[in-house]
C-alpha cells in the first residue's frame, strides 16, 4: 500500500521554525520572560521562608540570615533580584506594546535591548545599596 | 458521534462572556505588581541590616504590613495565572495539563497564605 502511494514516504515540507531562525533579541526577551517568570514562580518559596522565620522568632531568622549571607545564598538572591527586575522591566514593555506604541522597526529592538541593560544596572544599583546599608551580615 | 464540527456544535450560543477575563486580570495584576514590587524591595532592603526584633516590628507595623499583604496577594495571582499559560502552553496531554493546572493553583495560594500567615503574625503580635 505504501508502494501504491510514494508520496506518504517522502517528508512534507514544513515552514522554518524557531530552530532554524537567528534569534533577533525580540524572540530572546520573549523567552527570557517566561523563564525569569517561572523563577520568580519558586522564589516566592524565599520570600515566604524570610517572612516565615521572622514570624517564628530569632532562632528561625538566624538560620535564614546565615545561609543568606553565604556565598551561595548571595548568589541565588542576586540572581532573584536580577530575575525580578527583568521580568518588570520586560512586563513593562509588554503593557507599552499593549498600546500598540514602540512596535515599529528599530523600536521594539530598542525597547527589548533597554530592558536587557536596565535590569542589570538596577540589579547592580540595588546591590551596591544593600551593601551600603549594612544588609546580609550573618 | 454527530458528523458536526465543534465550531458548528457552538454557534448561535453566544460567547462564553469569560474570554478576556485571564489576559485582562494578568495586566491588571502587571500593573499593581509595578509600585507593590517597588515598595517590597525597598522594605526588604531596609531589613536585611537589622536584628530579629527590628525586623519584627517593622514587618508588623500596619502600613508595612497592609502594603506587604498587597503584593503578596497581587504577586501569587499573577504567578498562578502565568504559570497556568505556560503549563496550557507545553503539557499537551489532558489529564497532565489538568493535574499541573490544579497543582499550580494550590501551590500559589499555600505560598501566598503561608507568607499573609507571617505578615499577620507579626502584625497582630504574639
Amino acid at each position: 500500500m505504501s508502494e501504491a502511494n510514494p508520496t506518504t514516504k517522502r517528508p512534507r515540507p514544513l515552514s522554518p521554525h524557531m530552530t532554524i531562525y537567528r534569534w533577533p533579541i525580540t524572540m530572546a526577551m520573549s523567552i527570557a520572560h517566561r523563564v525569569t517568570g517561572v523563577g520568580l514562580y519558586f522564589g516566592t518559596l524565599l520570600l515566604a521562608w524570610w517572612l516565615l522565620a521572622i514570624a517564628s522568632g530569632p532562632n528561625a531568622y538566624g538560620a535564614f540570615q546565615s545561609i543568606a549571607s553565604s556565598w551561595f545564598g548571595r548568589f541565588v538572591l542576586f540572581c532573584y533580584t536580577w530575575a525580578l527586575l527583568h521580568h518588570m522591566l520586560g512586563g513593562i514593555r509588554h503593557l507599552i506594546w499593549d498600546n500598540i506604541i514602540g512596535l515599529e522597526p528599530g523600536e521594539r529592538e530598542w525597547l527589548a535591548t533597554a530592558s536587557v541593560y536596565g535590569s542589570i544596572g538596577l540589579t547592580i544599583l540595588i546591590w551596591l545599596i544593600i551593601y551600603m546599608v549594612g544588609g546580609l551580615r550573618s | 458521534m454527530s458528523m458536526r464540527t465543534p465550531l458548528a456544535r457552538v454557534r448561535g450560543f453566544g460567547s462564553a462572556k469569560s474570554g478576556t477575563e485571564h489576559f485582562w486580570r494578568q495586566r491588571l495584576t502587571a500593573v499593581a505588581n509595578i509600585p507593590l514590587v517597588i515598595a517590597a524591595v525597598v522594605i526588604v532592603i531596609s531589613l536585611l541590616g537589622r536584628n530579629h526584633a527590628a525586623a519584627a516590628q517593622i514587618l508588623g507595623s500596619p502600613l508595612i504590613a497592609i502594603i506587604m499583604l498587597l503584593f503578596i496577594f497581587s504577586i501569587t495571582y499573577h504567578m498562578r495565572l502565568g504559570m497556568q499559560i505556560v503549563i496550557e502552553d507545553y503539557v499537551h496531554d489532558e489529564r497532565a495539563k489538568l493535574a499541573l493546572v490544579m497543582l499550580n493553583t494550590f501551590f500559589t495560594i499555600a505560598v501566598g497564605l503561608a507568607a499573609a500567615f507571617a505578615i499577620l503574625k507579626l502584625s497582630f503580635g504574639v
